[in-house]
């Protein structure tokens, strides 16, 4: 295995699609509004809006509390409404719409890689290069999950900065991340990015160009809204074991396709189809 | 002299679709040799095969005496292939694009960036060596293309219709770059084209093409004389000559049939070799020639004969 080969093709296609506006535009733009709008919202909100009146909005608070996990239940007590629904808002209802960004980011920059090389009819001089078909598939799956990883953790940074900083006059202390968040960060983040490039591998092979690969991919996005789903709903509650359990079987299916991906990443198949 | 490529018998089916057809041919060491035919001849597959790119359905092929379908990434560090289109990082510029396939080519780290350079000189593109590929003419991307399928000076090169698309300027600058490049460097190339003139002016033999197979193979005089054994001369004389100059040359030996009258003659000879013993008959028998052209067949002519017989 050639490692220098490995990270060529990877710089590369980096560099390619740091080129590439409509592959960027996702990447600035979700972490803009998960980040930085979503959280002063939620922190803001109670200050100008009276707690109750939000509360009439957002449904029962209490009910929503109640639903969790007696562990977590804990980390709510003495606290004033209004530090309650910023500590849920930020601190758990925000949780699940995280794990969006290392899919989108790993499917854009995937379809990108994979399909875009096509679509581009530059995929023909890479096959003729001295690189093996793992090579060639290593690098372009380290140029999508690379960044994916990368750009999920600097978008958890700064949230974790806007949120402590905003909230700060409120809790007067540094509180986040919550104990929650780093199964989150650490392991659930980096699967899902693993998941959607592993995805946009096989879905390649099956589309022309890189708007259908991107859709497609993209529609794993539903799995995160499950998720969320499973949070507002009570029904799955992503605590420290959730979450690594979630983690767990989600490694277990990129290992899969991956696999599937290895085996079908021939040369011959890629010719044959420019 | 070493014979670089060796085919026997090579087959690539695509489906119903006989790509590659039992090619059989061989290609010497610093030869160029070109593989003419039209769209869907199967020139692009057979490169793609020597390359293990693609894998063959039947038959053998040998780069360098290796397999391509087991050793193609030993085979691919010996080559370079100019593709059909450029295929070139539009949004990269051309250095950026020569280090890329340079590194991938395992060029060292430290030499690269002065070889890319080098490179860039000799194809005349340093003053735009920084911008992006985009913003190159056609030409200056098959420039480009070339120096890429060169970066790792490889002893085999493989060019997929080199001028296809280019200007008659442009094209005729590619042209000499390649022809400079098996003078200079004793590269062994092999060019898959369709166009005649070109595949006329730089290839020592070629192999003419269509459905996969190959039709004939040669230099042009061995293509010319398998297909026109006997040819033509055009005498032409000062003044008629007189009956028994004609009779006499008409008994010379290899001469086969002469027609015309007046100053011009229309001599068939059974080779081009007899025509020097024509002209000394002539001149032996005191008649003054202005003129002796022996009449040329073209690769044209070549390959719409055996496309026409194809048919």
């Amino acid at each position: 295995m050639n490692w220098r080969s490995i990270w060529t093709i990877a710089k590369k296609d980096l560099k390619e699609v740091r080129q590439n506006k409509m592959a960027w535009g996702p990447a600035i733009v979700v972490p803009l509004v998960f980040a930085v709008f979503m959280p002063l919202l939620f922190i803001i909100l109670p200050q100008v809006i009276p707690v109750e009146d939000v509360q009439k909005e957002l449904g029962d608070l209490d009910g929503m509390l109640r639903a969790m996990p007696p562990a977590l239940q804990v980390l709510f007590e003495g606290k004033d409404l209004e530090q309650i629904f910023v500590l849920y808002m930020t601190g758990f209802m925000l949780a699940p719409l995280f794990l969006i960004m290392p899919l989108i980011f790993s499917t854009v920059i995937g379809s990108d890689s994979f399909v875009g090389e096509r679509e581009r009819k530059t995929m023909e001089a890479l096959l003729y290069t001295p690189t093996s078909d793992m090579e060639l598939f290593l690098g372009k799956v380290l140029a999508a999950v690379i960044p994916a990883i990368g750009l999920s953790w600097i978008t958890y940074v700064v949230y974790i900065i806007i949120v402590n900083t905003a909230s700060y006059p409120l809790f007067e202390r540094i509180w986040f991340p919550l104990p929650t968040w780093w199964p989150l960060i650490l392991w659930l983040t980096p699967a899902l990015a693993v998941l959607g490039i592993s995805a946009t591998v096989l879905i390649s092979s099956r589309v022309r160009t890189f708007m259908e690969a991107y859709q497609m991919s993209a529609s794993l996005v539903v799995l995160v809204l499950a998720l969320v789903a499973g949070q507002v709903s009570g029904v799955l509650f992503l605590g420290v074991g959730t979450t690594l359990v979630i983690g767990t079987i989600i490694w277990l299916v990129d290992a899969a396709l991956i696999y599937i991906s290895v085996i079908n990443f021939k040369r011959s198949a890629l010719v044959a189809k420019l | 002299m070493e014979n670089t490529i060796e085919v026997n018998r090579l087959e690539r089916i695509f489906g119903q679709n006989r790509a590659v057809d039992g090619m059989t041919f061989h290609v010497k060491q610093g030869e160029v040799f070109g593989l003419l035919g039209p769209n869907g001849a199967g020139k692009t597959t057979t490169v793609r095969l020597l390359n293990g790119i693609l894998p063959p359905s039947g038959g053998t092929a040998r780069v360098f005496g290796l397999d391509p379908s087991i050793n193609g990434q030993r085979i691919r560090e010996h080559t370079g292939v100019l593709t059909e289109t450029p295929a070139l990082y539009e949004r990269l510029s051309a250095r950026e694009n020569l280090e890329f396939f340079g590194a991938l080519a395992g060029i060292p780290v430290k030499k690269l960036p002065q070889r890319v350079l080098d490179i860039l000189s000799f194809f005349g593109l340093q003053d735009r060596l920084n911008d992006k590929v985009e913003t190159y003419s056609k030409g200056m991307k098959q420039r480009l293309a070339l120096a890429r399928a060169l970066i790792h000076e490889p002893p085999l090169l493989f060019l997929d219709e080199p001028t296809s698309g280019l200007d008659p300027e442009a094209a005729q600058h590619v042209n000499e770059l390649i022809a400079g490049l098996s003078q200079r460097s004793g590269q062994t190339i092999v060019l898959a084209t369709h166009n005649l003139l070109e595949a006329q002016r730089l290839c020592d033999r070629v192999a003419v093409m269509n459905k996969g197979r190959i039709l004939a193979m040669g230099s042009l005089n061995e293509l010319t004389r398998k297909l026109w054994p006997v040819t033509w001369v055009d005498i032409t004389f000062w003044e008629t000559p007189a009956e028994t100059v004609t009779g006499s040359l008409k008994a010379q030996r290899g001469v086969m049939q002469i027609t015309g009258q007046g100053e011009v003659l229309q001599v068939q000879v059974e080779s081009k070799d007899v025509i020097p013993q024509v002209v000394q008959h002539l001149a032996g028998r005191g008649v003054s020639i202005l003129k002796v052209n022996p009449r040329d067949y073209t690769l044209e002519d070549i390959y719409f004969a055996l496309q026409a017989g194809e048919k």
